[in-house]
């Protein structure tokens, strides 16, 4: 069910801002189109878009009163160039200059070359700054990290993200439903199932249509193994960046066994392209169904051997308790989905906050703790690891009979959808003319979640920021598009 | 207990590592050169991986060729942090405007000889990101490239066959 949209004046839009800043609803999104700017919110289960016309270029802005929209606020101004009316970072955050022309998705000017980025000042005696990246020197994506560090201990941490920066966005407007899907697909490639999800779900709201069962079901199979491959490989690396690298080793087992039943129940290791507006590419393999049991007998027997080793290893659990923690306070006002928001007492997950089909009728838990540090987010993962066995034993036993799609769709509308990935909530906005998109805007997770990572880092050492920065793995190419 | 029986149980179960694939050749890799690498490099490759604008899922590929199935280090292959101690860059993605300069200044910080493998679709012609504002195109568009390992993202046995193809010069391990 779409969120519906209102158009509101400055009066509407800033009894919005008002109720972010109270605490009252939750940012789900902020994004701009020719003269007009949007923004999702929701509470209780109920979501709802607003929109606000820009005379002479602005409108008011939603960061000077709540911190979560700077970066969003920042993005919108360099793709369209309208401007947030009171916004203390007028920064740019996309826009390193380098591209071929500025705003390309308003009214497009000439590019100006690259200008000097200030970093925010940290004052005191004895500080020293440690630039890191944005090439980094392990296989990860890019970014600019800036340490302010006095001895060890981090004073303050900003991140400079953009790099990745492909156009995404820009390239989707004007696409076919076909190549749309492709690319809402490789916005984040760890998360790929998750976004076309998202975009498919959107697009059928947008033309009052439904995938059929078998599809919305198999769809949420192949975002459980998503999850599973995510967190398995994920555990394992946290625990590697504590230099332990025997779970590491065990975990990356388990992983590779995930994607290659993917691959033979789907064709594809990562299960790119598989769902598509209108349901799903292709019905799964019988083999791959069995291949599927048998990953589930042999993740749950070995299992509970990996958490064990976890528990009982004092070394790493030194390295993880109590390193890099982010308070409840912080985690509810960003908004922050997935386990780095469950980690920190906020127990939102899109699949129960807004079920969509299948997942409102599996049984299945989310669980939060208060702790916040990085032990609890690798505790988060593993008892999702276990949630996610389950569902994907319960789908496997309950799928629902052929087709698996309608053929392909077209048409005119508006739609959205909110769909939990392995690292959270993420939202996708599109508008559709004649089969084509016209406007889509994708919002990853990791928007809420990075500048929490800032957060969590200080006052801890240099040498935990990879632990604690694998900890959230945060996507790049998710929020540079 | 648990971390001894883990290492006894490492040592009764056989290894999970698979068979070494067949290097591809240099044709199917789109390579520029034709002298054998094989007598410039000796067994054994230090790469150095750029993501220039990738969606990381080709970084996940990449990432798959470390663990137990693949086990890329008893190839002599293996990941080194800085440009200066790698003869390969292992490039993704498209290059992204932003991350062009980036590209550029670790390729010029690789002491020759050296070798630039194009890995999956974006990283060899830009792919579904090949033109527009945002974008400088494929790797070859902004340094020279050598292989070209195809893919959206290329398998681990695929990145396995064409970096292979490197120390063996593009000719196959056993028989002709
Ligand atoms: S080739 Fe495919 S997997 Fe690799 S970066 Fe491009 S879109 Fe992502």
């Amino acid at each position: 069910m779409s969120w519906p949209r209102h158009l509101v004046d400055a009066a509407g839009w800033s009894g919005a801002i008002e109720a972010l800043a109270a605490g009252r609803r939750t940012l789900a999104g902020l994004w701009g189109e020719p003269g007009l700017v949007h923004m999702a919110t929701h509470a209780d289960g109920e979501g709802a878009i607003l929109s606000t016309p820009c005379p002479n270029g602005a409108y008011r802005s939603v960061s000077a009163w709540h911190a979560p929209a700077i970066r969003l606020e920042r993005a919108l101004f360099d793709l369209h160039g309208l401007r947030p009316d009171g916004a203390l970072d007028k920064r740019p955050w996309l826009d390193h200059g380098r591209w071929t022309l500025r705003h390309p998705l308003g009214e497009a000017l000439a590019a100006t070359g690259p200008v000097p980025y200030p970093f925010l000042a940290s004052e005191g005696e004895n500080l020293h700054q440690i630039p890191v990246g944005p090439v980094h020197a392990g296989v990860i994506e890019p970014g600019h990290f800036r340490f302010t560090a006095a001895g060890e201990t981090v004073v303050r941490l900003e991140e400079r993200l953009g790099y990745v920066h492909r156009g995404l966005e820009g390239r989707l407007a004007g696409a076919d439903l076909d190549r749309a899907a492709k690319l809402a697909g490789r916005a984040s490639g760890d998360s790929t199932v998750a976004y076309a999800i998202a975009f498919a779900r959107s697009a059928e709201d947008a033309l009052g249509i439904e995938a059929p069962a078998r599809a919305q079901w198999l769809r949420a199979l192949m975002a459980e193994l998503e999850r599973l491959a995510n967190h398995l490989g994920d555990i394992g690396a946290i625990c590697n960046d504590a230099a332990f690298s025997l779970m590491h080793a065990h975990c990356g087992a388990l992983r590779e066994q995930v994607l290659r039943a993917a691959e033979s129940a789907f064709g594809h290791r990562l299960m790119m392209d598989r769902v598509i507006p209108g349901g799903v590419a292709a019905d799964i393999t019988p083999e791959g169904a069995r291949g599927i049991q048998a990953l589930l007998r042999h993740i749950r027997d070995r299992l509970p051997r990996l958490v064990e080793l976890y528990d009982d290893t004092a070394s790493l659990q030194d390295r993880t308790v109590g390193t890099g923690r982010v308070s409840p306070e912080l985690a509810a006002r960003f908004g922050a989905g997935g386990f780095v928001g469950r980690a920190s007492g906020r127990s939102f997950d899109a699949r129960k906050a807004f079920p969509y089909a299948p997942y409102d009728v599996l049984n299945f838990g989310i669980r939060a703790r208060e702790d916040g540090d990085v032990n609890a987010r690798v505790w988060i993962r593993i008892e999702e690891v276990r949630e996610s066995l389950g569902l994907v034993e319960q789908i496997l036993d309950r799928l629902p009979s052929p087709p698996v799609h309608l053929g392909p769709p077209a048409g005119t509308g508006e739609g959205n959808a909110l769909v939990e990935s392995f690292r959270g909530d993420l939202f996708v906005w599109l508008r559709l003319a004649g089969g084509r998109v016209e406007r889509a805007y994708l919002r990853d997770a990791s928007w809420f979640q990075w500048p929490l990572l800032e957060a969590a880092i200080e006052n801890n050492i240099v040498a935990d920021f990879p632990l604690c920065n694998k900890s959230f793995n945060c996507s790049y190419a998710g929020v540079d598009l | 207990m648990s971390m001894p029986r883990f290492l006894v149980e490492g040592m009764l179960k056989g290894p999970l590592a698979e068979r070494p694939p067949e290097p591809m050749s240099f044709a199917e890799l789109g390579a520029e050169f034709e002298t054998a690498v094989q007598r410039k490099l000796g067994r054994s490759l230090s790469i150095r991986q750029v993501d220039a604008g990738s969606c990381n899922a080709c970084e996940l590929e990449i990432h798959a060729l470390g663990n137990a199935y693949y086990d890329l280090e008893r190839f002599g292959l293996r990941f080194v942090a800085s440009p200066r101690h790698a003869v390969v860059l292992l490039v993704t993605g498209p290059v992204t405007l932003n991350m062009r300069e980036a590209l550029e200044r670790t390729y010029a910080a690789t002491p020759g000889p050296k070798w630039v493998v194009a890995a999956g679709g974006c990283a060899i012609d830009g792919g579904l990101f090949a033109d527009g504002y945002a974008c400088a195109g494929g790797v070859a568009d902004v340094i020279p490239v050598d292989i070209r390992i195809p893919g959206c993202p290329p398998t681990p046995i695929a990145l396995l066959a064409g970096l292979l193809a490197l120390l063996n010069g593009g000719k196959p391990l056993r028989g002709g």
